[in-house]
């Protein structure tokens, strides 16, 4: 059994961490200016970073590497940095752990490239799984437990990265954000992704969603993870955005209270996530609240009554609400996945065209 | 010949009747066929329709209908981008006529996305409906710094100026580009339109933008109200 369902099996669930970007920036980070250089410029704030979440309880930290793929980091010409920013942000979140004398598991981070691949963008599959596996090397040589390949919206893009961290030995989790009407940007639904990862299985051992808009929203697509999924050892996960950002006097604040993100946290074990955290906006002292809440709620029922169908849908998508409006997109997802064999209108779907048209067919 | 249970019918644009094949265009727009467009709008132009006919009737109406699915969860960014292509084959067509005619553009725009953000793909669909109303469009790319678009501004003479910004992270670099044009005295010169995923109102407020634009289309009706109110 890898270390991450021994680890869950051990306590039920596991608390990841909460944001590195907007955390950084609150250290003085400047906009326009990649977050992993910090790796090398300022290792003791990003070691600071990760302290306060280990001693906030997380059981799981991610590496600030999120951007560290060699096609972000041309933005900045810094394309040759790959292995040093990736390596060195693996050894500050590992040093970081040792200090603490815990046993907090490190996920290295692995985000998108910001291209599209051919034949939509231009480039090419080889060369998006070569820059993934450059950068999952550096993260496996400077000690990750496991890669988190996180915030994806392209299929194509996730197959590139999950084909370059299937051989390193450790586990790989996967997720997607759901920003778009409870869809990725690229219109992918929570069930297309279990039925890659699972195909994938075991080489990649959990997928789930992060980042994305509020936490209501995210909650939708792990319902519909836990409802859709075929596989159930797989590992589900949920990194929610702490609330909707807002520019207050020249600053990024997500307006998720302490409280919010505590109820999001038990709301997304009670369906069946077993690794939960906070993506963007989330402090130190979010992840505390979580941290607090999740040990001092029994795990609840409701992902029985899911299964069950026993559940009443307003109901249900009063609890979701209290944590942030849904769009009527995701609510509507939601509802065709709880109940697959309602009458509901299928919305959602491209719009049905009466004719299609197929040129030179010949018989006309 | 009518009986049978085919689901695709075999149409030929040329065939078409001017007012059926403006409906077909807008269908093959949305399904994203940049070589039907090509065809299509070289059969209007054939049939001796104006350029500026054709791009509104044929290609603009369609576009519309994109960027309302697009904007209803419908579409998502693979079928826009293919829509994209498809209009562009038809104004490629239709670009060199409206230069050599010498129909002057309503305005000029500088467009990018923000210093330390990559996301192309909504600042080139705006930039796409841009053209389609008849402003000029200088595309910045991605990455770009207030220089970069300061420069631009002042090099093409352009009125109008465009950022996006997709990552919460890089969203408030747009306000270090207000605030440089402020330092130079240059603010109320432009029109200062911004937009992304993670924007809002009161972001456009807070930075001092004219104006948030929530997708493509209500871009160019924004900058339409704003060039309007300037002449």
């Amino acid at each position: 059994m890898n270390i991450l369902k021994q680890r869950i099996k051990e306590k039920g669930y596991l608390l990841a961490d909460g944001a590195t970007g907007t955390n950084l920036f609150a250290m003085g980070l400047e906009s326009g200016h990649s977050p992993e250089f910090w790796n090398v410029e300022y290792p003791e704030r990003v070691a600071q970073n990760h302290a306060s979440f280990i001693d906030a309880g997380s059981d799981i930290i991610l590496t600030n590497t999120f951007g560290a793929n060699s096609f972000r980091l041309q933005l900045h010409n810094a394309e040759k940095e790959v292995n040093k920013l990736n390596y060195e942000g693996a050894l500050i979140a590992k040093k970081v752990v040792i200090d603490s004398k815990k046993n907090t598991l490190i996920a290295g981070s692995i985000g998108p490239t910001g291209e599209i691949i051919e034949p939509l963008g231009t480039t090419t599959w080889s060369e998006t799984t070569e820059a993934f596996s450059e950068q999952a090397k550096a993260l496996h040589d400077g000690g990750v437990d496991f890669f988190w390949i996180e915030t994806m919206s392209s299929e194509d893009e996730m197959r590139c990265a999950l084909d370059a961290t299937k051989d390193f030995g450790i586990p790989t989790i996967c997720s997607y954000s759901f920003d778009t009407h409870g869809k990725s940007m690229m219109g992918l639904e929570p069930k297309e992704l279990i039925s890659l990862a699972e195909k994938y299985y075991p080489d990649i051992i959990g997928y789930g969603a992060n980042c994305g808009t509020g936490a209501s929203e995210l909650i939708g697509s792990i319902m519909c993870f836990f409802k859709a999924r075929k596989n159930e050892s797989m590992i589900i996960a949920a990194k929610a955005n702490c609330g909707i950002p807002e520019f207050i006097k020249g600053e990024i604040h997500y307006n998720g209270t302490t409280t919010l993100m505590a109820d999001y946290a038990c709301f997304a074990r009670d369906i069946g996530a077993t690794i939960i955290g906070g993506c963007c906006g989330t402090t130190h002292e979010h992840v505390k609240a979580m941290s607090e809440a999740l040990k001092k709620n029994k795990p609840g029922s409701f992902s029985k009554l899911i299964e069950e169908e026993k559940y009443n849908l307003i109901e249900l998508k009063k609890i979701i609400e209290s944590l942030g409006e849904m769009t009527d997109g995701n609510v509507a997802m939601i509802r065709r996945y709880l109940r697959p064999n309602g009458s509901e209108e299928n919305t959602g779907d491209k719009r049905k065209r009466t004719k299609r048209r197929l040129r030179h067919s010949g018989n006309s | 010949m009518f009986d049978n249970q085919e689901v695709f019918d075999d149409i030929v644009l040329s065939e078409l009747s001017d007012k059926e094949l403006t409906k077909q265009m807008s269908e093959d727009l949305y399904d994203g066929l940049a070589e039907e467009i090509a065809e299509g709008t070289q059969i209007l132009l054939d049939r001796d329709w104006k350029a500026t006919d054709v791009m509104d009737e044929a290609l603009v109406k369609g576009m519309v209908v994109v960027g309302n699915d697009f904007r209803d969860g419908i579409l998502f960014v693979p079928e826009v981008l293919m829509a994209a292509n498809a209009m562009k084959a038809g104004m490629a067509l239709l670009e060199p006529i409206l230069t050599a005619s010498g129909i002057e553009p309503i305005a000029k725009m500088v467009i990018g996305t923000v210093k330390g953000d990559i996301h192309d793909i909504g600042k080139n669909l705006v930039g796409m409906m841009m053209e389609g109303a008849g402003i000029e469009v200088f595309n910045l790319g991605i990455n770009t710094d207030a220089e970069e678009f300061i420069n631009a501004l002042e090099e093409h003479n352009a009125t109008i100026l465009g950022m996006s910004a997709l990552l919460t992270t890089t969203m408030p670099y747009m306000k270090v580009v207000i605030d440089e044009l402020k330092e130079r005295g240059i603010r109320d010169k432009y029109t200062i339109l911004v937009g992304g995923a993670p924007l809002n109102e009161e972001f456009a407020d807070a930075v001092g933008a004219d104006a948030y634009c929530m997708d493509a289309g209500i871009a160019v009706e924004t900058a339409k109200r704003f060039i309007s109110a300037a002449s």
